[in-house]
């Protein structure tokens, strides 16, 4: 069997919307990291507030998020499901038209979302500020990315669906009904609108999207991409094909129902704090099936790491997903919550979460298909690579523990009492005391951001030595399932 | 806790989707076979790169 070239009428891939995103991943990481380094160093001296509303923490701070959540993450996601489900179904995709107005309609929505947010267009709620107009305009987009890559998964020559593919439908599926049900809301006009939920109805609808947005969005998506790339570059199958699918099935049943670990001691009923509670702490188990599954896969092949660091971001970002998803259960505890609510330790298991696995598989992933776009098997600087992985790892390392340290400690001073029942510390004291730790980790984050600047260089570098050819689709065995 | 009301028979049917998915997974033949399904995307040169390929292709 050879593998035909693209020439004459060979069909080939439809790389161009996977090229396109796969780009944008990397622009918008490093604006998304850029702004997140902003917001840090205005935690710290408020006086960088400047005075300009457009430029204060409280509009930033959600185009920190929506920024390296849907345009990072996003556009990572756009780029390998696009790229994995043409290359495990072995066919084109289904509308590449299509697939290239999703490309085009997303970053006018991250546009938008740039300049509404500085704007103060916001609807509060927490990863879904962006007002209704965008929000139609994202559901179009999502409408049209469903059908792409279901499409395509209905259009396949290898009967068997591989087990990214379900990651991905999974996470695309969900992805719109958390939307839909949450950003339901009465415009009153074109940048202003009411939810059309209430109080702690509201509250729930939104706790059970954040949450679900962290479980299909940043972690069901990024399975996917785990799932194919890890053995690509290891050059090896998933250690366990049977975990994969038991896990799958698993994860996605008990994501739903751990949204209300967020209300703990709010007016939630308590029942259904519990159900959170409990449902968030099965969640480990199919969580670790995953990272147990990638990593295993270098099983026979450890040596491996010390030579490619490719494969250290890969392996090194299920090493955080497998402490971030057991930090997730034990702070989903009520009573370790009643401490860790509100406190900085939220905000360190976030991002032992974002930079650690998602930002890190990420790279992993996008360092492995960004040559393959451009007719190369390498990027243009290993070294570079490696770089990138130590100086994101010690930033990482650095953001966790300040964070952690700052918000045990802001935990014990606000429920400091003293013998006659008063609080021993305003709150004031413990915003005081929380200062180094933020310089800690403004000093975490810029060294992320550094690594990210570097992979941009690196990016520019290959593609300006590259060249976007079409990759022709090989024609498939006589015997074949 | 009127929205409830919502979640509750939306999680409902929602499970319901889940198992049907499932079901339509299994007769499908989706789960026969699984010890070659991993290997198969190392099988063929499925990328531009040729040095991807671990395992010769199949007779």
């Amino acid at each position: 069997m050879s593998v035909a070239t693209a020439a004459g009428r060979e069909p080939v891939y439809s790389d161009d919307p996977v090229r396109w995103f796969a780009l944008a991943a990397v622009l918008w990481g490093v604006v998304g990291m850029l702004v997140g380094v902003i917001i840090a160093a205005q935690l710290a001296w408020p006086e960088l507030n400047l005075g300009i509303p457009w430029l204060s923490y409280g509009r930033l701070r959600p185009l920190h998020t929506n920024a390296v959540i849907f345009a990072f993450g996003g556009s990572a996601l756009f780029a390998t499901s696009y790229h994995v489900v043409q290359r495990t179904c072995q066919t084109r995709l289904f509308a590449p038209a299509l697939a290239m107005f999703t490309f085009w309609g997303w970053q006018v929505v991250i546009v938008l979302a740039a300049v509404t947010l500085p704007l103060g267009i916001t609807s509060g709620k927490e990863y879904a500020e962006l007002e209704w107009p965008i929000d139609l305009l994202i559901a179009v987009v999502w409408v049209a990315y469903a059908v792409v890559f279901f499409g395509t998964i209905g259009i396949r020559k290898v009967r068997h669906i591989y087990v990214a593919n379900w990651f991905f439908g999974a996470f695309i599926l969900a992805v719109a009904l958390l939307h839909i049900v949450n950003s339901a809301a009465m415009p009153v006009s074109l940048t202003k609108s009411y939810s059309a939920y209430a109080g702690v109805q509201d509250a729930m609808v939104q706790w059970w999207y954040g949450h679900n947005a962290v479980g299909f969005f940043l972690t069901a998506g990024f399975l996917g991409m785990m799932y194919y790339y890890i053995p690509k570059q290891a050059e090896r199958p998933v250690y366990s094909y049977r975990l994969s699918i038991v896990h799958f099935w698993a994860l996605i049943f008990t994501y739903m129902w751990a949204g209300p670990h967020h209300l703990h001691y709010t007016a939630l009923p308590d029942w259904a704090q519990s159900v959170g509670m409990v449902f968030s702490l099965v969640l480990l188990a199919p969580s670790w099936g995953g990272m147990i599954n990638g990593i295993m896969t270098l099983s026979g092949a450890w040596h491996k790491l010390r030579d490619d660091p490719i494969l250290k971001f890969l392996i090194v970002s299920l090493s955080f997903y497998g402490m971030s998803t057991f930090e997730g259960p034990m702070m989903s505890i009520k009573t370790v919550n009643a401490l860790s609510h509100y406190t900085d330790w939220t905000v360190g298991h976030v991002h032992s979460g974002a930079l650690g696995w998602v930002g890190l598989i990420s790279m992993g992933c996008l360092y492995h298909l960004i040559p393959r776009m451009y007719g190369r098997t390498e990027m243009y600087s290993k070294r570079a690579i490696e770089l990138h992985f130590w100086i994101a790892t010690i930033g990482i390392v650095l953001y966790i523990a300040a964070m952690w340290i700052a918000g045990v400690m802001q935990g014990l001073m606000w429920r400091a009492v003293n013998p006659d029942g008063t609080l021993v510390y305003s709150f004031v004291e413990s915003v005081k005391a929380t200062f180094p730790f933020y310089v800690i980790r403004l000093g975490g984050g810029l060294l992320y951001l550094t690594g990210m600047c570097i992979m941009a260089w690196n990016v520019v570098m290959t593609v300006a030595r590259g060249e976007a050819r079409a990759v022709a689709i090989p024609p498939l065995r006589a015997a074949h399932a | 806790m009127d929205i409830l009301y919502l979640l509750i028979p939306g999680s409902a049917l929602l499970v319901l989707a889940i198992l049907a998915l499932f079901a339509w997974a299994l007769r499908g033949g989706q789960f026969d076979d699984l010890d070659r399904e991993g290997e198969r995307i190392l099988e063929v040169s499925i990328d531009a790169d040729q040095a991807s390929t671990r395992l010769p292709p199949e007779e």
